[in-house]
Order: C-alpha cells, then sequence, then structure tokens
C-alpha cells in the first residue's frame, strides 16, 4: 500500500500505456497455455472418436505430452532445402504468429468487471473498469478482419519461400480458398452490424443481453451458420483443410519446416482458430451473457458463461475433424462462391429489409 | 507521437514503393506492395479515419495483393533479366527528360504553398457514410458499383470463349 510518490503522479495516457502492457503480459501467455493444452484435447478427443486411446503415457491423463512434445521440437534440427528462399523462409512463421497475435488484440475475454478496491493494486487501478480486451477500438471488427487478411501472406511465403512442389501447390490452394471464403466471412458479419449499429465487439456483445433468443445464432441463424463454415475455410480446419492435406500433399504449405519454425506455423494455426471462436462467441452467442432472466452473467459466472460457449465450439471444430472427409477441390470452390456468398447476401436483405420496416 | 508515427509510416511507404519499382523479381516486389498499402493505412489511421484504414488493409493489402500473387505463383513469374532491349537508350533519355520536369513540377508547387497542418475535420465512419449516400454523390457510388460489376461480367465472358 504504498505505490511511491513517482507512480501516483502518472499520468492517465502513461496509466493506459501500463495497463495494456500488463493485459498483453497476461493474455500471450495464457493463449499460450490455451495453443499447448489444445494440441492434446484435440490429440485425445479425436482418438475416443476413433476407438482409440491417444497420447495417455505422459503425466496424467497424457498432461504433460504439450510440454514432452516442445522439447522434442527445441531439439530438433532446423532444416531449410538448399534450393529455398533463406530470408522468406524465415520470415514466414514469424508473420503467421505476429498476424495470428495481432488479431487478438481487439477480441474480449470475458466480462468487464471492476478492479477491487483492496490488495496489492497501487492506487490508480483500485475499483478501476476493467476488461481482458488489449485495445478497445471504434472498428474492432473491421480490424480483426483486415488482420486475418494479411494472415493469409504467412501461408503464402511459407509454400512459396521452400520452392517445393507439395509446399507451393499447399500456399496456392490455401490463398485461393482464403480469399474466396473470406467474402462470404465478411458478408457474414454485415447483418450483425446491422442490428447492433456497431463495429465494436462490446457493443454487439450488448445488443444480445436479455435471454438466449436474443442471442445472434438464433435471431440471425443463417449468417451464424455462414460465418461458421466461412470460419472453419479461413482456418483451414478439417473439411476445409486442403491446404495441407496430407494425402496429397505430404504436409502442404509447411512440408519444409522443422523444429520450432514447425511449432510456431501450428501456433499460429492454433491461435487462429482460437481467435474465431472467441469471436463467434462474442457475436453469435451472446458473449458472456448466461441467456436465462434471472441468471446474473457479472463478474466470475460471466467467466464461467463465456468460457463455456469457446470451449464447447473449440470442441466442434474437433467434432468436425473427427466426423467430416476433406472437400474436394472443385467442391470447396463451389461451395464458397455459388453457395455461401449468395446465402449471406441474401440474407443481407432479408435482414436490412427488417431493420428497416419491421424495426428488428 | 502522432507526428513520429506519420514520418515512420510515411518513409516506410516510400522505401517500400522504391522496392516495388526496382525490385526484379516480383514476388518481392508483391511483397513490398503490401508494405506500402499497410503503411499508407497507418497514415488514414492517424488522419482520424479507422474505417478507411481497416478498409484499406482488407480490399487492397488483403483481397487484391492475394490475387495478385497468386498469379505470380500460379504462372511460376520467374525474375527478369538484363536483356538490353532496342532503343532503350532513347527510352531512357525519354525517362529521364520526364521524371526531372514532373520533380520540377512538385518542387515548383511546394514551393509556392506553405505547408500547414491539416484542418479538423470529421472523417469518422458515420459522417462518411453519409456524406456517400447523400443525393450528391449516390448515383456516382451506385454507378461506381455497376461500372465495376459490368467488368467482373466481361473478364468472366472473355475467359468463358475459349472453353
Amino acid at each position: 500500500m504504498n505505490p511511491g510518490p513517482t507512480l501516483q503522479a502518472l499520468s492517465p495516457a502513461l496509466q493506459e500505456l501500463i495497463l495494456a502492457a500488463v493485459k498483453v503480459a497476461l493474455i500471450i501467455p495464457a493463449l499460450q497455455g490455451v495453443f499447448s493444452l489444445m494440441t492434446w484435447i484435440e490429440r485425445r478427443v479425436l482418438a475416443f472418436m476413433q476407438f482409440r486411446l491417444g497420447p495417455n503415457r505422459t503425466g496424467p491423463f497424457g498432461l504433460l505430452q504439450p510440454i514432452a512434445d516442445g522439447i522434442k521440437l527445441f531439439f530438433k534440427e532446423e532444416l531449410m532445402p538448399a534450393a529455398a528462399n533463406k530470408w522468406a523462409f524465415l520470415a514466414a512463421p514469424v508473420l503467421a504468429v505476429t498476424t495470428s497475435f495481432l488479431a487478438v488484440a481487439v477480441l474480449p475475454f470475458g466480462p468487464p468487471f471492476k478492479l477491487p478496491t483492496w490488495g496489492f493494486l497501487p492506487e490508480w487501478l483500485q475499483g478501476r473498469d476493467f476488461q481482458f480486451q488489449i485495445a478497445t477500438i471504434d472498428v474492432g471488427l473491421l480490424f480483426i478482419f483486415a488482420i486475418t487478411a494479411l494472415g493469409v501472406y504467412g501461408v503464402v511465403l511459407a509454400g512459396w519461400a521452400a520452392n517445393n512442389k507439395y509446399s507451393m501447390l499447399g500456399a496456392l490452394r490455401s490463398s485461393a480458398q482464403m480469399f474466396s471464403y473470406e467474402l462470404a466471412l465478411g458478408l457474414s458479419f454485415v447483418t450483425v452490424i446491422m442490428l447492433a449499429g456497431s463495429f465494436q465487439i462490446g457493443d454487439i456483445v450488448a445488443a444480445q443481453s436479455g435471454g438466449f433468443w436474443r442471442w445472434n445464432c438464433i435471431r440471425q441463424f443463417p449468417a451464424f451458420l455462414v460465418y461458421f463454415i466461412a470460419a472453419a475455410a479461413e482456418v483451414a480446419r478439417t473439411p476445409f483443410d486442403l491446404p495441407e492435406g496430407e494425402t496429397e500433399l505430404v504436409a502442404g504449405f509447411h512440408t519444409e519446416y522443422s523444429s520450432m519454425r514447425f511449432a510456431l506455423i501450428q501456433m499460429a494455426e492454433y491461435v487462429n482458430m482460437i481467435t474465431v471462436t472467441v469471436l463467434a462467441t462474442s457475436l453469435f452467442l451472446g458473449g458472456w451473457h448466461s441467456g436465462i432472466p434471472g441468471v446474473p452473467s457479472e463478474g466470475l459466472l460471466g467467466f464461467v458463461f463465456w468460457g463455456a460457449k469457446v470451449a464447447f465450439l473449440l470442441f466442434v471444430f474437433i467434432w468436425l475433424r473427427g466426423t467430416l472427409p476433406r472437400f474436394r477441390y472443385d467442391q470447396l470452390m463451389h461451395f464458397g462462391w455459388k453457395v455461401l456468398i449468395p446465402v449471406a447476401a441474401v440474407w443481407i436483405f432479408i435482414t436490412a429489409a427488417g431493420v428497416a420496416l419491421a424495426g428488428w | 507521437m502522432d507526428q513520429a508515427l506519420f514520418y515512420a509510416a510515411a518513409a516506410l511507404a516510400v522505401v517500400s514503393a522504391l522496392v516495388v519499382i526496382g525490385q526484379k523479381n516480383p514476388i518481392y516486389s508483391a511483397f513490398a506492395l503490401i508494405v506500402t498499402l499497410c503503411s499508407l493505412s497507418v497514415i488514414f489511421g492517424l488522419l482520424g479515419s479507422p474505417f478507411i484504414a481497416a478498409l484499406q488493409v482488407i480490399v487492397y493489402a488483403g483481397a487484391i495483393m492475394v490475387l495478385f500473387l497468386f498469379v505470380l505463383m500460379l504462372l511460376n513469374v520467374k525474375s527478369e533479366e538484363d536483356v538490353p532491349s532496342r532503343g532503350g537508350r532513347t527510352l531512357a533519355s525519354i525517362a529521364v527528360v520526364l521524371v526531372a520536369l514532373l520533380a520540377g513540377q512538385a518542387g515548383f508547387v511546394l514551393w509556392n504553398t506553405t505547408l500547414a497542418p491539416a484542418a479538423a475535420f470529421d472523417a469518422s465512419t458515420r459522417r462518411m457514410s453519409a456524406i456517400l449516400f447523400s443525393p450528391h454523390f449516390l448515383y456516382v457510388f451506385e454507378a461506381t458499383s455497376i461500372l465495376i460489376l459490368a467488368a467482373l461480367v466481361g473478364a468472366v465472358a472473355l475467359a468463358k470463349k475459349d472453353a
């Protein structure tokens, strides 16, 4: 309780900066933790779906498997093909990880709450409104969309730099797939923005308060469906994992990557997956709202509801991987351009009419 | 702070734009162009319009450049080689004259204007859409959209011809 004179005199701008740095220092490692846990959960759940056991030897239930994997990858040799483009080959994993973590900056992780007025907190922090969201900007949704649009370059650069035909084909597939499904993804946001009247993710969550029938996954079911399918394609999860289809392309764009660079690419993919699920929770599943009138969604309960929704969506992604076969390439293009985009566009017209005439 | 950011973004934009035209490998050029477009987006953001900044990245740095890269990779374009073309010397001297003329004009304009920071203006999303969809610009806006659509249909029709 003795912060000293210099800390008390912090200017508001500096306070904001320190808060942002603290949030970054909390959120990024937490995401890395969730990423390593996800690798284990995915393998275990997939194994159970296929009547296997999965990794269960390292620690209780095999929980230490991610650490073992990390240590193994750390000591592997870092190979680079002789014909690879050196700088592009080195830059690609960094670019992939950077863009995936940049998108996280505007995502809200759980409800806003007031910091306690006791404890070791310096005075200027006590009782302050706080939310695990690094930056609250007016065009939060567009920011995420812009960053995911840049995310494809990590994959494209990785595939091109390796100078390998499988990598190259993977990169080509991934760029074609991502810009096809980005359109549907963008169109699916539009109706949600119309209903909330704001690009801010916090406002969109607030517009869904009051009961589960006000959640956008019910009011905006077609948009939710389009979002979820397009998001699965954006993060290249099964049935859209053609960029790394192992049966035909070895490992696709990251064929030539080994050791920690391989781990970085994996991390970027999992963080992207977490980003789209957290975004889906905020945009369509009512964020941290309980959905049942009378059940409060403030404080710790809000975190519980929010976490349960995110966990469920992550499980659905794994479930899909355990269930569905991979698309054929022409089916992928056909589905994206001739089914998803028209559905999303028609739904925009319906919602616009509803908002303008019926006051939705 | 804003000023430092502006100079950093502006310098990055100019340098990467030079790389775009100076680079022999088209893939490098494409990536440099992405950097240029992103630094322009930072400048839009500093001017108080995060909406245009985001659109700049989504449309140009995102969608259009992915398409460029896709085509470059699909055709597997190799680096240009130094082939001395016929009449290269004449063309080069014309280019030098034109560049000198352009630089002279730019210098003349800059010399005769006093630079002042832009007056505060409202570049918010709401204001922008109000202007874009006002009776003044609505028809232009919609006509442009139809023009782009027509170009799209034309491109598809041309590509289909052989098949």
